[in-house]
């Protein structure tokens, strides 16, 4: 009975099913039925308006590549411009043999290896059918000849087209960065972000840099035309035109003569320098030495070029100011410091006896001064103006590491400061939190010794480090550091002010930071680690001289400059701000490799400040002023 | 001579010719417009030509192996292709904005495309499994089992494809009998979920709808397809502007001419009577097929051959419908004329299914 019952089921089934696939196939029938009147009017209907659209009058869209904005420093001085120039291109898809053409052309308009080379790496990354530049900024004898000789050449042809040029090259290099050809990385960016519209017949995209990270400014709206074109695709005439926005001008509070300055006073000496404006944050220069050419990349740059920037042992890519962490060395002292008096672990009368060294009750390990016999009666005046160590590791003692941490991230070291490019890395302020998490070992209170001095794992930016000095020197004040001061609007000529943004403010005695401050006042005094370069300045000036070691020193062992590789020398380091008392600049030096920050990073700051303040250009690069100090060892720290 | 006959009677036994027949006037009917889209690139041709000959073998093989077989693989497959969906979600590299290829060190594949396979084998089997006792929660159970690989898609993100496997999903749902009421039910779900659906889409999946709205909104992008591919067609007249005398094709207005816009160039060089002979020539196709599904006799290749039949002809209207600008731009190929691999592989492997279906021995249900 059961089964009967099963049976009648299926059968019901098996007709239920056959009624839906008929009824299926009515559905495709209608479906196909309502695509057979869509083609009957496109196709009957409105044959005649599509056909005109087509054949007689074919009309095609052009995109129109908006100009892209300039680049100027706060006094208006150039730092990225376009020129318009004449450029011969290659649609690879209506060439045959390629080489042979690319030969036949060579006898008439000069093509070096190097144009060669750069356009066969384009025509890898390419499509095919997309016109690419062999050679451009033709003279006008080359247009002329290759006029004369077109009909030889289809698939070739000249463009105008708008270039962007470096003036300063690898003076800002670092900041400004560069654009360049648009990747397939890049479209999967913009379509990602739904611009992929806004690019087309974009060739150019900023890649590092200022031009990278305000791209959607600088940019532009692309325009488009509807133009006439004839059978053969050739237009006649446009029909209408809506007309691109050239992208905003930005004006950068960069100063190119600061800059200029800066890279004098560098000479060829490797390092950074960063100076930002303590009543607002602005960044008034920013150096990475060397820098580079960065108008090779803009056509593409070619192997050669690249191989030589790339594996260069000076690195001339890497952004040192942004991108380079290195020990604080004693910069870091006027930090601990001020978290000594403000956490009530030190006052300013306390003294202690420097004998040269320091040990941690109960354990043997002696922890140098970098003063043999060390610096007697020391407070914490006088441990800021002769940097002595001592004082610090029994201050890191009674401090301890969390203390360190919290009282000290407050000024922004191991953290990215948020400035207004990409690429920025964060350092490291070492916390026993972290070492736990990185290296599963709990945090010994000799890693707190090593810390005090800014060695042991501090790792901090020079970006950062000018960050921390323009906190001191505007009493807290945490602006955020930008390059971009104003943007343009290039059609109105409107100037939209970026307003200085403060983004908290230290709760600081004053009495506190007067203490540090007098004692970093008279670092560039008589006696302090970085007199010589505070000799004769026309206005008084703030600063702490610091060493970042390359290479650990062993237990027992002396650093010896000379018997060093140069490679592995310590690298000088000098923070400062002037005029002391109303300061108009705070900034932090870093010379790679010279040894200490008093006989070469400090003496470059005097060099700036001298530029800013008074408008001299240096004369003398800091190489000659090494050689120029006699007593290097006087000043180690 | 008698060994030419077996081996000509071993190699055709399980083939069904008058399918096989309709499938290569298609194929034909492709390559001579892919010669034109290409601009007489005969390189691209022979490719393609290549891909069938490919598809063509697979076709073949699947068509030899009996049905109770190719039931055995439902569920491996599914499993398989869920796993490889969930791995694309996690490890898939990207391309053009979208995660849908997985890189297996040999090869890169597409899991999206087992899929389109293995949902309505899955589905299929589910329902011949649970088909004495169909009660409401095996429809949910079988939605269950379509939405999940649907959302995995949904999420690379690939609509076309999504939205294809969904249908051919919610076929076999149809075709084991969901109760109208059910079906009215999810489709007025569906509208009140479209909202959310719509956050759940991709920037530019929302201006390809907002263009089909207003092509001229976008004339330099999405708007632009729909616009040059009009032109195409509308200007191809009744007779067309003959093979190879495209101007919209020729002079490259049109867009992806030899992928998802094919048919703007058959339409343009053929006009209103080549594009009566192709919808002539599908539905050729689709009528055996649906005779085939009509035959079929149990549960399980009931619902195979209908769903894949009705795939099918989905992926034509879909097509031909955003070709000709009904249809938002969803990026589905032709079958059988759009140049690519593996479309065409995949389009013939359920061919060879329905052959199979209908050239084995029938089974009768006891």
């Amino acid at each position: 009975m059961k089964q009967h019952v099963e049976l009648r089921n299926l059968a019901a089934e098996l007709s239920k099913f056959r009624i839906r696939l008929a009824l299926s196939a009515g559905f495709m029938l209608v479906l196909f039925f309502i695509l057979y009147v869509r083609f009957y009017y496109l196709q009957v209907t409105q044959q005649e308006h599509y056909h005109t659209l087509a054949e007689a009058n074919r009309i095609s869209i052009l995109p129109i590549v908006p100009n892209r904005g300039v680049i100027l420093d706060r006094h208006g001085q150039a730092l990225a411009q376009n020129y318009s120039a004449y450029a011969l291109e290659v649609v690879p898809s209506k060439i045959k043999d390629l080489d042979a053409t690319l030969d036949e052309l060579s006898t008439l308009i000069e093509i070096t290896p190097t144009d060669r080379q750069r356009f066969k790496k384009l025509l890898k990354e390419s499509k095919r059918f997309k016109s690419l530049p062999i050679r451009s900024r033709l003279t006008d004898v080359e247009i002329a000849t290759f006029a004369a000789n077109r009909y030889r050449f289809p698939g070739i042809e000249i463009k105008a087209r708008v270039f962007r040029q470096y003036p300063e090259k690898e003076i800002v290099s670092h900041v400004i960065g560069y654009i360049s050809r648009i990747n397939d990385q890049d479209l999967e960016h913009l379509e990602r972000n739904g611009e992929l519209n806004n690019y087309r017949g974009s060739q150019y995209i900023g890649k590092i840099g200022i031009e990278q990270s305000y791209e959607k400014y600088l940019h532009g709206i692309t325009g488009f035309e509807e133009v006439e074109t004839d059978a053969a695709g050739r237009s006649i005439r446009v029909l209408s035109r809506t007309p691109p926005i050239s992208g905003n001008n930005l004006i950068l509070s960069l100063d190119l003569g600061l800059q200029q300055a800066v890279e004098k006073a560098f000479g060829d000496r490797r390092g950074a320098l960063v100076a930002l404006d303590p009543n607002n944050g602005e960044v008034l220069a920013f150096v990475s030495k060397p820098g580079y050419d960065n108008n090779l990349f803009v056509g593409g740059i070619d192997h050669e070029n690249w191989k030589l920037l790339n594996e260069s042992i000076d690195r001339p890519l890497n952004n040192r100011a942004l991108r380079g962490v290195y020990p604080p060395g004693s910069t870091f002292k006027p930090f601990m410091a001020l978290a000594a008096l403000e956490l009530g672990k030190r006052t300013p009368e306390y003294s202690m006896n420097d004998p040269g060294f320091f040990s941690l009750p109960g354990v043997d390990r002696r922890y140098r001064d970098w003063k043999p016999g060390g610096h007697g009666r020391v407070d914490l005046h006088k441990s800021l103006v002769v940097s002595c160590d001592t004082y610090y590791y029994s201050l890191a003692n009674d401090l301890g590491i969390d203390n360190i941490y919290d009282f000290i991230s407050q000024f922004g070291l191991g953290r990215k400061t948020g400035i207004d490019v990409e690429g920025e890395v964060s350092g490291l302020l070492p916390s026993a939190a972290w070492k736990m998490n990185q290296y599963k070992q709990k945090w010994y209170a000799g890693d707190t010794i090593s810390v005090s001095i800014g060695q042991g794992y501090n790792l901090t930016t020079p970006l950062q480090l000018a960050f921390a000095t323009m906190l001191i020197a505007n009493d807290g004040k945490a602006f955020q550091p930008h390059f971009v001061k104003q943007i343009q609007d290039s059609h109105t000529g409107e100037i939209r002010e970026i307003p200085p943004q403060l983004l908290y403010t230290l709760d600081l005695k004053s009495k506190h930071l007067e203490v540090v401050k007098r004692a970093l006042v008279d670092v560039t005094q008589p006696g302090g680690t970085a007199a010589k370069a505070g000799a004769n300045a026309a206005y008084t000036f703030a600063g702490k001289t610091g060493t970042s070691q390359v290479i650990g020193i062993k237990q027992g062992e002396r650093y010896d400059e000379k018997r060093i590789n140069e490679r592995h020398r310590d690298h000088a380091m000098f923070i400062a701000y002037a005029p002391a008392e109303k300061p108009q600049i705070a900034l932090a030096v870093l010379v790679e490799n010279t040894g200490t920050g008093g006989s070469t990073a400090a003496p470059i700051a005097r060099q700036v400040f001298d530029y800013f303040l008074l408008g001299q250009m240096p004369e003398t690069t800091v190489a000659q002023l090494a050689e120029l100090a006699e007593d290097h060892d006087h000043d180690h720290l | 001579m008698i060994e030419f006959k077996t081996i000509w009677h071993y190699l055709t036994r399980y083939v069904d010719s008058f399918l096989l027949i309709g499938l290569l006037a298609l194929m034909s009917v492709g390559l001579f417009v892919l010669y034109s889209a290409t601009g007489a690139n005969i390189t691209r041709v022979s490719n393609q030509f290549f891909n069938m000959l490919i598809a063509l073998v697979i076709m073949w093989m699947v068509a030899n192996i009996p049905l109770q077989q190719i039931m055995r693989l439902a569920l491996p497959l599914y499993l398989i292709g869920l796993v490889l969906l969930v791995s694309v979600a996690l490890f898939g590299e990207i391309n053009n904005g979208a995660r849908r290829w997985l890189n297996i060190g040999i090869t890169r594949i597409q899991p999206s495309e087992l899929m389109k396979i293995a949902i309505p084998l899955m589905m299929a089997w589910y329902f011949d499994k649970h088909e004495i006792t169909l009660r409401l929660r095996d429809y949910l159970g079988a939605t269950i089992l379509l939405m999940l690989p649907v959302l995995l898609i949904l999420r690379q993100p690939d609509l076309g494809t999504a939205l294809l496997i969904a249908a051919s999903g919610f076929y076999v749902l149809f075709l084991a009998g969901l109760s109208w009421r059910i079906m009215i039910g999810l489709l007025l779900t569906a509208s009140a979920s479209l909202p959310i659906f719509w956050t759940f889409m991709h920037d530019y999946q929302r201006r390809r709808i907002m263009t089909l709205l207003d092509p001229t909104q976008d004339p330099l992008g999405a708007g632009y397809h729909t616009i040059q591919s009009s032109i195409a067609i509308g200007s191809g007249g009744i007779g067309g502007k003959g093979w190879l005398n495209g101007t919209q094709t020729q002079l490259d207005f049109l867009p992806e001419q030899s992928t998802d816009f094919i048919f703007a160039v058959f339409s343009e060089e053929f006009g209103l009577i080549g594009n009566t002979m192709l919808l002539l020539l599908y539905f050729l196709v689709i009528g055996r097929c649906l005779v085939i599904t009509a035959n079929a006799s149990t549960q399980f290749t009931r619902l195979i051959a209908g769903s894949i039949t009705l795939t099918f002809f989905t992926y034509i209207f879909v097509n031909m419908g955003m070709v000709s600008g009904i249809l938002p731009i969803v990026g589905v190929p032709l079958p059988l004329i759009s140049y690519g691999g593996t479309s065409m592989v995949t389009m013939l492997l359920g061919f060879g299914i329905l052959m199979s279906i209908q050239t084995h021995p029938k089974l009768v249900k006891t």
